[in-house]
């Protein structure tokens, strides 16, 4: 997948990007380009920046220092900076999709499963209810959601289910971007599994494009094609998945390494 | 004249009249805009009308004459409070006729009667914001107005036909004012909202609470909200009007004994007595059949 990297266009590219909460910088200086079909995992400890630099990428901070450009067809990349806020939000709502840690801040949690996978739909103006149903059910099917839960709310869900429900509701527009933070945080091992699983089919199947921040090793390796460690808000290596997790250069990467737990 | 003294005309004074006004004004040329206004407290507890009459003051003049309705009805507690305020307060004519008005006041109800060029109908509005249920903060609902960003409303609607098999939503339906925003209707019947689309008289919205005005002007499109397959409908009844035998009016449900006896009747007052006025001034009961005559 590298071999054309030289003549095609980046999806994502990030230069400089920098953000501070008041004085206290929390990333600095990042710059990675992002390849269709690519998934890049964002790995480092708590506090290390990782989070913000996500929420600067998905539009949910307004980024400070930097530049992020997008290949936004037909135009090829744009620099968002100079995107109405209006044309920023229509890309987050159809072309990218943002998987948060807690289901809870990505779903409705008071309308049924079934409108939550719809609710993107209705929001690009699709007014056909029984269209909008069979495409909720769809993909219900798809993340292996049981078709008698549809009208059921989210809230009598499991964690898990919850956390599949919420990549339905954000893949049901056929995003090329995903952003994930920390997808399969707070869920126990064999559900954790099982998720993976699911995310690994439905990104090669769709060859999706991710972002996903993490800060477990594991998941990072199974689904990432890329990894960036991140310490005090900037990337201090970055490299193939493998190169980083097996042959790790700088010390702090040797460290996270070194203290993945062995069973 | 006023048989009140102390008090401006109309109760309020001239500069908060002038405020409310330009905000009318500004309503009007945005029609189903949310125009912010600085409300005033008035003699009566906010939730009951306090909104519009702040906007019946603003517009009254000495020439006017003045309907109050509440539920359809011109003798309801709420309708008779304020239409005395007025009369007190401007010492304007009051009416009950739906034709002879050019303000009305409502709640809750379009009179039957079709509205026609120079009346004013004023609606008293508890909550202005439709999106306020499916997102409840106020920054981002105006975010969303401004970038019409309507999706979650027909996820309510999707809501209502999987619970119910059809759009349950009977009141303050959801509509779109000349294409562009949503707006709620106030608590009116859906069954009303068909007269709002294109209505030759000037709608006005004064929500106290909440501080909003809003408008649509004369001959302006508003639609109801709906799905391509669950189109807009509104209520219908099996029964005629039990007084006055019309089967195209807003029927309310009236208990009339403790056996489960039961009657629908008008709930526009004035509309069933006009329908029920003989010639020589006395009401009749009118049978249904006898209205099919």
């Amino acid at each position: 997948m590298n071999d054309d990297r030289d003549t095609a266009t980046p999806l994502l590219r990030v230069s400089d990007l920098g953000y501070s909460y008041g004085q206290r910088p929390a990333c600095r200086e990042v710059s990675f380009d992002l390849y269709p079909g690519e998934v890049l995992g964002i790995v480092g400890e708590s506090g290390s920046g990782k989070s913000t630099l996500l929420s600067c990428l998905s539009g949910r901070l307004d980024s400070g220092p930097g530049h992020v450009w997008y290949d936004r067809r037909p135009d090829g990349l744009v620099d968002l900076a100079t995107l109405s806020e209006a044309e920023r939000r229509l890309l987050m709502r159809t072309d990218w999709g943002v998987v948060q840690q807690n289901p809870r801040d990505g779903l409705r949690m008071g309308v049924s499963a079934g409108a939550n996978i719809g609710e993107r739909l209705m929001a690009v103006g699709d007014r056909h209810f029984g269209t909008i149903r069979s495409v909720a059910a769809d993909w219900l099917t798809e993340v292996e959601i049981g078709l008698d839960r549809m009208d059921d709310l989210p809230l009598s869900f499991s964690g898990g289910m919850q956390q599949r429900l919420q990549i339905a509701r954000n893949l049901v527009t056929g995003p090329r971007l995903v952003f994930m933070d920390e997808p399969t945080g707070g869920l126990d091992v064999s559900v954790q599994a099982k998720l993976l699983d699911l995310l690994r089919r439905l990104v090669t199947d769709r060859s999706l494009s991710v972002i996903l921040v993490t800060h477990d090793l594991a998941v990072a390796r199974l689904l990432a094609h890329r990894l960036m460690v991140m310490k005090e808000g900037r990337v201090v290596e970055d490299g193939l998945t493998d190169q980083v997790l097996d042959d790790p250069h700088h010390p702090y990467t040797q460290l996270l390494v070194s203290s993945m737990l062995q069973v | 004249m006023s048989d009140q003294t102390g008090y401006n005309f109309a109760y309020l004074d001239e500069q908060t009249k002038r405020m409310i006004r330009r905000a009318i004004l500004k309503a009007v040329a945005i029609p189903g805009y949310q125009v912010p206004f600085a409300g005033r407290e008035m003699p009566l507890p906010y939730g009951w009308g306090t909104g519009g009459i702040q906007v019946t003051a603003a517009v009254i003049g000495p020439a006017d004459v003045l309907k109050v309705i509440d539920q359809g009805a011109d003798d309801t507690t709420n309708a008779v409070s304020i239409r005395r305020f007025f009369a007190r307060t401007t010492g304007v004519a009051t009416t009950t006729k739906t034709t002879e008005a050019t303000l009305i006041q409502t709640r809750h109800r379009i009179p039957e009667h079709p509205l026609s060029e120079g009346q004013i109908i004023i609606y008293q509005v508890p909550i202005p914001e439709p999106l306020r249920r499916m997102e409840a903060r106020d920054s981002e609902t105006r975010k969303m107005h401004a970038l019409q960003e309507y999706g979650v409303m027909h996820v309510k609607l999707y809501e209502d036909i999987v619970r119910f098999g059809r759009i349950a939503t009977s009141y303050d339906y959801p509509v779109r004012v000349n294409g562009r925003y949503i707006m709620a209707p106030s608590p009116i019947p859906k069954f009303d909202n068909p007269k709002m689309d294109r209505m030759p008289a000037l709608q006005l919205f004064g929500a106290g609470r909440e501080k909003r005005i809003y408008a649509v002007p004369p001959y302006t499109r508003v639609e109801s909200l709906d799905f391509e397959d669950h189109p807009f409908e509104v209520q219908r009844w099996e029964q005629a009007c039990a007084l006055c035998g019309a089967a195209d009016s807003y029927l309310d449900e009236v208990v009339v004994d403790d056996q489960g006896g039961r009657m629908f009747v008008c709930s526009d007052t004035d509309h069933c007595a006009g329908r029920r006025q003989g010639a020589d001034g006395t009401l009749q009961l009118l049978l249904p059949k006898d209205a099919a005559q």
